[in-house]
């Protein structure tokens, strides 16, 4: 009787110590990860959370060492409203950024299609030359570039040397809007000639509504660059600060109150923000976007 | 009859094509193929914006090589950047990837705070860090120095400036996080079971599962990467100057590379040469080298089988 009695309680514990060993490993490996993530986490937070703290700190204690402000300073953010000029980096940003955006979107479209869709003869040339310019800094044309708007169409202290070629199409988006097309599968192409739609017609029609994701996300990296294009203005507005960006002007802020800290905090949180603000309207088309090309912003 | 007709549908599906093309075939030629072609001739001519150009051979070549005092220092910033900088983002991409596919609770948070610094833009980034790095007043060295470790100089020491460069670069890892977060969810589960099963340890794992599956994107990763560093500029001028405390107006006068030129990279040299110097010529030729190195390192991604970047069919 006995003996029928013990056996079950014996293996007992050896069964539930070994479930009890890799539970506990499960548990200790859940810690060791978070841990990991937390610590990561603030690393990647904490500069923003400096940066903002140090925003509205007063003049003399953003000079001292001290993390947190004393008195919270939100008149800071007022100043550099009204510093002169701040409004007008703001508008020729979105000027920039948005007309931008919109010219590169509308022209890119029809080569992504036509490199992603049609047949024709040079069309893997004309791929790998898209992709080697994707590869290219700006400064490898600039001084040509420079000489043609400056000193031929006299356009320099203006942003249009920088919107206007956008109006012909820009090979990032080309290259990212064409690999999503790919993804659309020819029946559905097929299905609207049989319907007797041409090839505008297809792609207004048919394409473009499943490409939304890929459009927004050109769009997207397109409006990060202009908002982030430092050379740019640099080399054709400098001379004329009613043509400065943000990205521009923010320096020059930098070195009028260069020993204010907490405005050129300030004026870095407010250069930021917009960023942080429409990618989280925009996050899944963003990833998308990113593991589509792999490349850049 | 037939003949007839199957020209025109070619001759119209040719007129098609181009028309969809056009934009970027435009663009290709007036903003691209053009002035690239003008850059070559500028290399040989001797242009300061004002006078004729007028033609100088080599002049300008040997000029840049032999006695331009910031060519040779940009291009040793370029390897050190490609060496340290490059490699150093690619391990912590991969790293913090691998944590990124382990953390099983409020992930979407985490994925989110560690992608959000790749979106700041790069001046205002480099503000930050200035701020962050300054050795009188920033927070990372009065917390080094409360813990009993150095508090060097960063931006302001030639020592420590690229390096202060490279913990900005570590900062916007996002890009590559979401890359290998994706390569990694691919890698097929069967093959770590079976890796378990033989009884491999978790760096076995790793070594011989993981990194086989996704050595390409590895690959991927350190090309776009050396391409990345050929275009290398706002940060390190942005950082240099803000160091150095030029106070920038409409005006063009500073000296970049600061502290020492350990800040300078090529694309600088363009905006020095022919902004500063009014050395158009001199500009082009760092021009075409750029090109050069971005060309070769762009025929590398292309043409490695096993697909980094697929340009044909």
């Amino acid at each position: 009787m006995t003996q029928v009695l013990d056996p079950p309680v014996k293996p007992a514990p050896l069964v539930s110590g070994a479930a009890r060993t890799a539970r506990r490993k499960a548990a200790l490996e859940w810690v060791a990860v978070h841990a990991l993530g937390v610590a990561a986490a603030l690393f990647f937070t904490l500069p923003f959370v400096f940066v903002f703290l140090t925003s509205l700190m007063s003049d003399s204690q953003a000079l001292s060492r001290d993390l947190v402000p004393h008195t919270w300073e939100w008149g800071n953010y007022k100043s550099v409203f009204d510093t002169p000029g701040f409004l007008t980096w703001w508008r020729n940003t979105l000027l920039y950024a948005g007309l931008g955006t919109v010219l590169t979107v509308v022209s890119s479209i029809p080569v992504a299609y036509a490199l992603a869709k049609f047949r024709f003869r040079g069309r893997s040339l004309s791929l790998m030359l898209v992709i080697s310019m994707m590869m290219l800094p700006p400064q490898v044309v600039v001084i040509p570039m420079y000489l043609f708007w400056a000193k031929q169409l006299d356009l320099s202290g203006t942003l249009w040397p920088l919107i206007v070629p956008m109006a012909f199409g820009d090979a990032f988006s080309i290259f990212l809007l064409r690999q999503f097309l790919m993804t659309i599968p020819n029946e559905y192409l097929d299905a609207a000639r049989v319907d007797g739609c041409g090839d505008l017609r297809t792609l207004l029609r048919v394409v473009l509504p499943m490409a939304k994701p890929g459009i927004a996300a050109v769009a997207l990296f397109q409006f990060f660059y202009a908002w982030n294009d430092y050379f740019g203005p640099q080399i054709y507005a400098s001379e004329n600060p009613g043509a400065w960006t943000l990205s521009y002007g923010l320096e020059s802020f930098k070195g009028a109150h260069h020993t204010d800290w907490n405005l050129t905090m300030a004026a870095t949180v407010l250069v930021m923000a917009p960023v942080i603000l429409v990618f989280f309207f925009a996050q899944k088309a963003f990833v998308e976007g990113v593991t589509l090309t792999g490349v850049k912003g | 009859m037939s003949g007839a007709t199957l020209a025109s549908r070619r001759r119209r599906s040719a007129l098609r094509t181009l028309a969809f093309m056009s934009p970027w075939l435009i663009g290709f030629a007036v903003f691209f193929a053009y002035p690239l072609l003008s850059t070559v001739y500028f290399s040989f001519m001797h242009y300061d914006g004002f006078r004729p150009p007028e033609w100088s051979g080599g002049k300008n070549w040997r000029y840049v090589f032999e006695h331009y005092p910031l060519f040779w220092p940009a291009l040793r910033n370029t390897l050190w950047l490609v060496l340290v900088m490059v490699s150093l983002r690619v391990v912590f991409g991969l790293g913090v990837g691998l944590l990124i596919t382990k953390i099983k609770t409020g992930t979407g948070v985490f994925r989110t705070l560690f992608y959000l610094p790749y979106l700041a833009p790069p001046v205002a980034a480099t503000m930050a860090f200035a701020f962050l790095l300054n050795p009188g007043t920033g927070p990372v060295d009065s917390i080094l120095e409360k813990t009993g470790l150095p508090a060097p100089a960063w931006f302001n020491d030639p020592a420590w400036s690229k390096p202060a460069l490279t913990l900005l670069a570590l900062w916007g890892v996002g890009d590559l996080m979401v890359i290998f977060m994706a390569a990694l969810l691919d890698v097929p589960a069967e093959q770590y079971e079976a890796a378990e099963l033989d009884g491999a340890s978790a760096w076995q794992r790793f070594r011989y599962v993981t990194l086989p599956n996704i050595s390409p994107i590895v690959m991927f990763a350190v090309v776009t990467g050396v391409i990345q560093t050929m275009q290398y500029y706002t940060q390190p001028l942005i950082a240099g100057k803000v160091a150095s405390g030029v106070i920038q107006g409409a005006g063009t006068q500073f000296e970049p590379g600061y502290p020492d030129k350990s800040t300078l990279t090529l694309p600088q040299l363009v905006y020095n040469l022919g902004f500063q110097r009014f050395d158009y010529g001199s500009a082009c030729v760092v021009a075409l080298v750029l090109f050069a190195l971005s060309m070769a390192f762009t025929a590398l991604l292309m043409r490695r089988r096993g697909g980094l970047i697929q340009a044909g069919d």
